[in-house]
């Protein structure tokens, strides 16, 4: 016979002690292997430690309650054959002492009866491969490491002196390191080691992308954009639409806000036909158009797209819905023909409800202005003394100043401010 | 003055420094390396590879001595005879092959390399004069690597010029002399030595210190100095070098009793040593803190200058080509944004006497005076079979390792080919091996490596074959 000592385990927080919630066993139970004896609790949960071996317990290492640190002896174990406490060790006097428990008047019965059913199925604790420690280095010794291990240190900014090792004559092993970095990171966090990934990828940029890139690097070195952002009061022109689908989706369609936002355009164009207008800067010719060629930035799967939608100014909210939507699909199902994709005269760009509160377009050259729309949101908005809830949304618009000052561009938008807050005058010609 | 900018700028292109440059090349680092000469520094050019290819020479002109004189082997030759215009020529070939190979290897890697001589105006800014004489112009750079090597330490009573040379010199004599005075029983004194034996010369070594090799165990020396006599080398040991008689034809030296005796000599090689090269690239104006006559660096090889590296002879002793390569690596490295820290186990070290000599790590002398409990074997050689037949049966292979866990904390050897063995040596210092591992480790039959498996074997009582 002989004692087998179980030790507080490390339940591989990186915590240093831990709540003993509750005790399974009294002393003089049998156990068996794998049934559980205690429940620890730490800050994340309640666990159960099981028995590695099987034997009676013949003491317990503290009271329900109790916070142990690890590695403070938990219970003794009487076990048949070798127990792991050497005859003669000093054993520690454990921290509550047992019980005062009667001898059981009736004889023990046969083990076999006596012994609890095995738990229904093993507990995935730990506990059962407690690591005992290497013997620590003396203060002073260099820490042994092969190169190799020494360089997967490094590179991981671990300084070995203060890793034990676990390899013969104390050596740092690969995974002396790796369980370092375990247990420093739980330490912080317990989540589980999140790996560096150092993969890189080269894509070529061609075909569209490519295109893109072109498009983007002429503007911006042609165009010495000014931006200029305004705060709209979309509530009427909301309810406007919302009106105007309760009473017509069936039948022509539902309208977003996209065809109110050109048709405000389009209106505010004819006052300063300056914005709605292309600039050969080679040719130092500004070209100004009566119609409304409006771009409309569309993502698809290959990249940025701008179709066109051709005479905004002829059709109704209606018509440039079903267009906007054909335009879109042609774009994305890469059917759009080069008519359709070229020839705009001022472009609108919208991210929807990605659209962030203020952005910086970049003008789709060699036209002279860009508008781009921001998020709706209901705010707090003081009106007549009130604080009343507005849908408001932002434009975010760009203009080439070679050729739009600012006063100019700072007007236009006014103008489709105007008409988008009294959204009746979109309706009139 | 023209200008340019680098971020990694290197003077001297050495070992340390070529190999900082074609590393630093390698992960990106816009890298230039000034050297005046050639590439390769003291090792490929006046040092390491001159002196082997003539200790390869000597060692078979020897040979064909030994087959002359009824050789054992069955062998009987004529007498040979040496051209030794040819052999240098020779010798320079295969220099001139491994420098070349140098700047394929920079250019390969992308490092520019600039004929030159440099001077520091300060820790970002060097003054280059062109080896062809151009216009000198200037480089800035964010780095600075100082990797100027060492130059020959001369005698003040015996200064070089004439008749007095070092080794530089002695690896391509024109002629051979008569009789050569040795001055210093280094490693570099005894190769130089022990060729000019072969060659036909009467040599005699100087050396003040009471043996041979001061810096190597005893015990380790002790087989060439029986090579040494018998080759007919006069070693004067405890003998200090007084200076060259009047006529300029033998060596003045006095012995610890105080007699003086005069050495004949149509020639002196002085090798006692080697100093860090300190002087005439306007080092001093850095300022740095130096440690003796090196500049004094980390464990990262940094100076007391910010960004001022300094690797390889000029920060001292240990001065071997493969410290200064692995430190040169490192810098790059480190110049690169990796972390790095020069802490090899061991830095091994070779003497290509005959025979040669193989230490690395500790001996038990050293581990003894650094308070460790060590046990330590031996292995002969003369229970080698692979020794015997090669005729070399002297030396022995040495291990020590703790008492406590074996670890292994040095090896030595001595005897013929052994220089090989320090590969074998550095890895099980490297792994952090005990004896155990290197025991346990099969080794091919019939080597000399199997007298470093069954050293350890006797280390731990579990000898076979003694």
């Amino acid at each position: 016979m002989g004692i087998y000592v179980i030790k507080m385990p490390d339940i591989g927080e990186g915590i240093a002690e831990v709540e003993l919630a509750a005790w399974n066993v009294k002393v003089g139970d049998m156990v068996v292997e794998d049934q559980p004896l205690a429940d620890v609790m730490t800050d994340k949960a309640t666990v159960e430690i099981p028995s590695p071996v099987a034997g009676k317990v013949i003491a317990l290492g503290g009271k329900a309650g109790d916070v142990m640190q690890v590695g403070t002896e938990l219970i003794r174990l009487e076990v048949a054959g070798e127990g792991n406490l050497k005859e003669g060790a000093a054993a520690p006097a454990p921290a509550a002492p047992p019980e005062p428990k009667p001898v059981p008047a009736a004889p023990p019965k046969p083990a076999a009866t006596e012994l609890p059913p095995p738990p229904p199925q093993k507990s995935a604790l730990v506990g059962r491969h407690i690591p005992t420690p290497a013997p620590a280095r003396q203060p002073g010794e260099k820490p042994l490491a092969s190169p190799a291990v020494r360089r997967y240190a490094w590179d991981r900014g671990i300084d070995l002196r203060f890793v034990q090792g676990s390899g013969p004559a104390g050596r740092i092993l690969r995974e002396d390191i790796d369980a370092y970095i375990a247990g420093r990171q739980g330490a912080a966090t317990p989540a589980p080691q999140r790996a560096r990934i150092d993969w890189e990828e080269t894509i070529p940029v061609i075909g569209l992308r490519r295109k893109i890139a072109q498009k983007m690097r002429e503007a911006k070195q042609h165009i010495p954009h000014f931006a200029y952002v305004e705060e709209i009061d979309m509530t009427d022109c909301e309810a406007l639409r919302q009106q105007l689908n309760a009473n017509y989706a069936e039948s022509r369609g539902k309208l977003t806000l996209l065809p109110f936002l050109i048709r405000a355009i389009v209106l505010a164009v004819r006052e300063f036909p300056q914005v709605n207008a292309r600039f050969d800067d080679e040719a130092d010719v500004v070209t100004r158009y009566g119609a409304v060629h409006l771009g409309i930035a569309t993502q698809t799967e290959g990249g940025l797209m701008v179709p066109v939608l051709r005479h905004a100014e002829a059709l109704d909210f209606w018509q440039m819905a079903a267009e906007i939507a054909r335009l879109a699909d042609a774009a994305r199902t890469g059917k759009a023909t080069r008519e359709e994709l070229t020839g705009s005269t001022i472009t609108l760009t919208s991210l929807g409800a990605l659209g962030g509160i203020v952005s910086t377009p970049v003008i789709n050259w060699p036209e002279v202005a860009i508008v781009g729309v921001n998020r709706m949101v209901e705010r707090p908005v003081i009106k007549n003394g009130q604080i009343v809830p507005r849908q408001m949304m932002n434009l975010s618009s760009s203009f080439d100043h070679r050729v739009v000052d600012g006063m100019d561009a700072a007007r236009f938008i006014q103008r489709v401010r105007g008409y988008l807050e009294a959204p009746a005058s979109l309706l009139v010609e | 003055m023209l200008t340019e900018s680098t971020t990694l700028l290197i003077l001297g292109g050495g070992p340390g420094g070529y190999v900082a440059a074609i590393r630093a090349a390698q992960l990106g680092i816009a890298t230039v390396l000034i050297e005046g000469e050639s590439l390769g520094g003291t090792c490929l050019n006046v040092g390491c590879i001159p002196s082997k290819a003539l200790i390869h020479v000597a060692d078979e002109f020897d040979k064909t001595r030994h087959f002359a004189a009824n050789s054992p082997l069955g062998i009987s030759v004529q007498s040979p005879v040496i051209d030794i215009a040819k052999t240098v020529q020779w010798k320079d070939g295969v220099v001139a092959k491994l420098t070349s190979g140098v700047a394929l290897l920079l250019k390969k890697a992308g490092a520019r390399v600039i004929k030159g001589f440099a001077r520091i105006v300060d820790g970002k800014t060097v003054e280059v004069k062109p080896a062809d004489g151009g216009d000198p112009w200037r480089i800035h750079c964010e780095h600075l690597l100082l990797a100027t090597g060492s130059v020959a330490t001369a005698l003040p009573n015996l200064p070089f010029g004439g008749n007095v040379i070092s080794s530089t010199e002695a690896l391509s004599p024109a002629t051979l002399p008569k009789r050569l005075v040795v001055v210093g029983a280094g490693y570099i004194g005894l190769e130089l030595g022990i060729v000019y034996r072969k060659l036909g010369v009467e040599v005699a070594i100087v050396e003040a210190q009471p043996r041979l090799l001061p810096a190597y165990d005893e015990e380790l020396t002790k087989p060439v100095a029986a090579s040494l006599r018998q080759l007919g080398i006069e070693a004067h040991t405890g003998c200090t070098v007084r200076g060259l008689n009047a006529a300029g034809n033998a060596v003045r030296i006095r012995n610890l009793a105080g007699e003086e005796r005069e050495l004949p000599a149509d020639r002196v090689l002085v090798a006692v040593g080697r100093k860090p090269r300190t002087e005439g690239w306007g080092l001093e104006t850095l300022g740095l803190t130096m440690n003796g006559n090196a500049v004094q660096i980390d464990s990262q090889c940094r100076t007391s200058m910010r960004n001022v590296w300094a690797i390889g002879d000029l920060t001292g002793e240990p001065m071997l080509a493969h410290r200064a390569m692995a430190q040169g690596e490192m810098v790059a490295e480190l110049i690169a944004g990796k972390r790095r820290e020069f802490v090899p186990a061991a830095i091994p070290a070779v003497c290509y006497t005959d025979p040669e000599i193989v230490v690395v790590g500790l001996s038990p002398h050293e581990a003894e005076a650094a308070g460790l409990d060590i046990i330590h074997a031996h292995f002969p050689f003369a229970a080698n079979g692979r020794s015997l037949t090669l005729e070399s049966s002297s030396g022995f292979v040495r291990v020590v390792a703790r008492r406590d866990n074996h670890l292994i904390l040095g090896w030595q050897a001595v005897g013929r080919g052994v220089a090989e063995l320090a590969a074998a040596f550095a890895q099980s210092l490297e792994m952090g091996a005990c004896l155990e591992d290197v025991a346990h480790t099969i080794h091919a039959h019939p080597t000399l490596g199997e007298a470093v498996q069954e050293t350890a074997l006797r280390a731990l009582g579990q000898a076979i074959h003694v």
